[in-house]
């Protein structure tokens, strides 16, 4: 008897158990899982969403994608644009007690700079020296004018640590990191969670309504659907534009999108290697007239649902920096055939390859009979993410269908893709006055002439054509009602300041 | 016996070998760049360059294959590129939970599997019989996947009963772990399960006919001892080989299934290696489990011998 008492205590506990802790604990299901949480060395977006709770950086990014405080409060430009002075924020600790101040954003940088598994070296590429001109005061000294500095700081190249757990762990920073968010790290295990707690002596704490924060990578997007609608999830972040529909229509969630900084575009092989020297890759008539032939609207609504918006430049309609002279074109089969017969061609046989995900492949299936057409014979080439990677890096492509995260400065969607000797021009295009328009507007401090750089290399890029933009992604999240305050942020990072849970 | 079993591991050393150059080689081939698609969005040459000087990627194949031999000797498995853990670190997180799911999969395989096999033989060609093969029929078509998600809409979402996905560790906290584990191991158990129930009643099958057995019902034994002592020991001789051969496919159906469940173990780490090009991952966990797969047919060998004294003579 005694023994069945104890079994049907042990299964009430159980089931008791099986029901979701009425604690304010937030579980946000995220894509994938995040690489080594160490800010000098990591590289994924889901990396960057868990550094947003755990790690606060000397400027953030507001709603309306501009630079504003954080751990620095204000800053100033001099000398022409070769020296930021940035005046830092008092009484703020790291998670391990120790005081944040002027040499703690030396060290970081610095860190960042040198340390030989850094990621963060070409952003911070511009920075001759940085030093403290007081105690909560930096000084970056620069190599040449670099506007784009500001827009790197906001990021993890911005992310302060503690240079005492720092100078423990060394390159095994990400083991254990510390930093100076409103949440701090508690555990990993790979591929499984990441839970981070409240930090009490955080700066703003009065803002901090969850006492604890869980990250779960969950890749499919149906498993991260049932696991939001059982009640195991309270936020699932990027979830698929066909699942948009069912999350409006259910009573208990809510849905949110918001357009990102990034693009979705072709790469046509310009000058990438021997695939290069193709009708395409020669002749921007063809290149036009490919672009023509696509209706990006119409991709929009069949293929994202109409989350993601039609675009034809780097920056989304949306932005400051796109070129109102050159809309969205509308879809012009006549005009495209025409060009193709100025090329001499009738009809042309092309490869295009793209990533193997359900998302991608609609996509192109719908491009491929779109172009069809117009006369262009595309043969799909759906290749692993890796492979097609390395396939558009070495030149072994006709076109090759990508996406871009996007940056907050528009040199970051633009300038590192299309200059002679910029870092990812997998293209190979190399056009001397768009690397000197672009290479001036990442120098000058005045918004006025950048943005008539930008509008001027876009007219000279849409004419040339060796990037087809087609659009800009959505950042689409599915919210339990009981999660409030939560609002998407443009740059698709979870921001849970302000956000408390039923 | 013990040499027996020291013959069969100084066999198995040889075997080792050849998979891991066939994994190493295998693995080069494999188009795609490790550097590059750990760098994803940044891709500083210099760092690029550092990072395959650290990883030696840039050695000859040859060296590369005999410094990791070398590394494996001492204990040494290298370290994952993308999270910059030990692999044999990761490899021991990620085992256990891999292993928990395996055995409580076979045993949903067996509990369904055996006993639904011998009913099958004992009652063949009745409607028993009939059933039963739909059934099996049945588990063996259904696809993991559509299994999986299927279940979490059913038991998680509508019916609230248990997780929908994730992993405790049994240690930690084993009512949550069995909760989180019941699912996939139902799925991945199931699919099995036909498989052994095929097996179980065409080796009951051959046995009930044996001379042996009518010489037992000869003897008046009751159906029941027939069965179980007689005819089921006997016929579990080719079950015992089939469960150390179902080992592999375990492993292999562990990765839709850790997949599906978002359960953090040997199977997903090994597609998220792959499609990372994480290589040393992948070279460690594809010894691990060949390592795993001879001492299971070892066992399966061992198990044989005690399940039939014939046997031990050949010893």
């Amino acid at each position: 008897m005694k023994r069945m008492t104890r079994l049907t205590s042990t299964l009430l506990a159980g089931v008791l158990l099986a029901f979701p802790a009425l604690s304010s604990e937030l579980r946000i299901g995220l894509n994938d899982d995040a690489d080594v949480l160490d800010p000098a060395q990591s590289r994924t977006f889901v990396g960057r969403i868990v550094y947003t709770a755990m790690c606060d950086k000397l400027v953030d990014i507001s709603q309306d994608m501009k630079i504003v405080p954080q751990l620095a409060t204000e800053w100033a430009w001099s000398e022409g644009g070769k020296v930021l002075t940035m005046k830092l924020r008092q009484g703020v600790k790291f998670h391990d007690e120790t005081p944040f101040n002027a040499e703690a954003v030396v060290y970081t940088i610095q860190r960042n700079m040198t340390l030989p598994e850094s990621r963060r070296k070409s952003e911070l590429s511009s920075v001759e020296k940085v030093e403290a001109s007081g105690e909560y005061e930096v000084k970056f000294t620069l190599k040449s004018p670099d506007v784009t500095l500001l827009a790197q700081l906001s990021d993890r190249a911005g992310a302060i640590v503690s240079p005492k757990a720092a100078k423990e762990l060394g390159a095994n920073f990400g083991s254990h990191p510390v930093c100076a968010g409103p949440f701090k790290f508690v555990e990993r295990i790979q591929q499984d969670r990441i839970v981070l707690e409240k930090f009490a002596d955080y700066w703003d704490k009065d803002k901090v309504l969850v006492d604890k924060v869980t990250y779960l990578p969950i890749p499919d997007t149906t498993v991260k659907l049932a696991n939001l609608r059982s009640g195991d999830l309270d936020i699932a972040e990027r979830i698929s534009p066909s699942d948009a529909e069912s999350v409006k229509n259910d009573p208990a969630l809510t849905y949110a999108d918001v357009i990102g900084p990034g693009y979705m575009a072709m790469y046509v092989n310009i000058a990438n290697g021997a695939r290069a020297d193709n009708p395409l890759g020669k002749d921007k008539r063809l290149r036009q007239a490919f672009s023509l032939a696509i209706d990006r609207e119409a991709i929009s609504q069949i293929v994202f649902e109409g989350t993601a918006m039609a675009g034809n430049q780097p920056f989304p309609p949306s932005s400051p920096w796109f070129d109102k002279d050159i809309p969205v074109p509308a879809r012009d089969i006549e005009k495209a055939k025409q060009l193709m017969k100025e090329a001499g061609h009738e009809t042309l046989d092309i490869e295009l390859q793209h990533a193997n995900n359900t998302t991608q492949t609609q996509m192109m299936q719908v491009i491929q009979s779109m172009v069809a057409e117009a006369g262009f014979n595309v043969t799909l080439k759906a290749t692993e993410f890796a492979t097609l990677l390395d396939e558009q890096t070495r030149g072994n492509y006709q076109i090759s269908r990508s996406d871009w995260s996007g940056r907050i400065d528009p040199d970051g969607n633009i300038h590192q893709f299309i200059t002679c000797k910029g870092g990812i021009n997998d293209v190979k295009y190399c056009n001397p006055e768009v690397d000197k328009l672009l290479n001036e507007a990442r120098t000058s401090t005045d918004e006025a002439v950048r943005k008539h750089n930008y509008d001027a290399a876009a007219a000279i890029l849409n004419d040339d054509m060796p990037i087809i933009y087609l659009g800009h992604q959505p950042y689409a999240y599915a919210i339990s009602k009981k999660v409030s305050g939560f609002a998407p942020s443009p740059d698709g990072m979870i921001r849970l300041l302000g956000v408390a849970k039923k | 016996m013990p040499v027996y079993i020291g013959k069969r591991l100084l066999v198995a050393i040889p075997t080792l070998l050849i998979i891991s150059i066939f994994v190493f080689s295998l693995q080069k081939l494999l188009p795609g760049d490790p550097i590059l698609a750990m760098a994803g969005e940044e891709r500083d040459p210099a760092t690029l360059e550092f990072l395959r000087a650290k990883y030696h990627l840039n050695d000859p194949i040859i060296l590369q294959y005999f410094a990791w031999l070398g590394g494996i000797l001492v204990g040494d498995f290298g370290i994952s590129l993308r999270t910059n853990q030990p692999v044999l670190e990761l490899i021991g997180q990620k085992l256990p939970v891999t292993i928990q799911l395996a055995v409580m999969a076979m045993f949903f395989a067996m509990v369904i599997g055996i006993p639904i096999g011998i009913l099958a033989a004992v009652k063949k060609n009745t409607w028993v019989d009939y059933v039963a093969n739909i059934v099996a029929l049945t588990g063996l078509s259904i696809p993991n996947f559509w299994l999986g998600i299927m279940l979490i809409l059913l038991v998680s979402v509508k019916l609230g009963w248990l997780p929908a996905s994730g992993y405790e560790s049994i240690f930690v906290d084993p009512v949550r772990s069995l909760q989180t584990m019941v699912m996939p191991a139902f799925v991945l158990g199931n699919a099995l399960a036909a498989t052994l129930m095929r097996h179980t009643r065409s080796a009951m099958v051959g046995v009930m006919s044996a001379d042996y057995i009518r010489t037992a019902r000869a003897k008046g034994l009751s159906p029941r001892e027939i069965i179980l002592s007689h005819s089921f020991r006997n016929a579990l001789l080719p079950v015992v080989t089939l469960l150390a051969l179902l080992f592999g496919e375990l492993l292999a159906g562990a990765v839709l299934t850790e997949q599906i469940f978002t359960i953090p173990g040997f199977g997903k780490m090994t597609v998220d290696a792959v499609f990372n090009r994480d290589y040393a991952v992948v070279q460690g966990i594809v010894l691990c489990t060949a390592v795993g797969f001879i001492l299971m047919n070892l066992l399966a060998d061992v198990a044989y011998v005690l399940l039939n004294p014939r046997l031990r003579a050949t010893l």
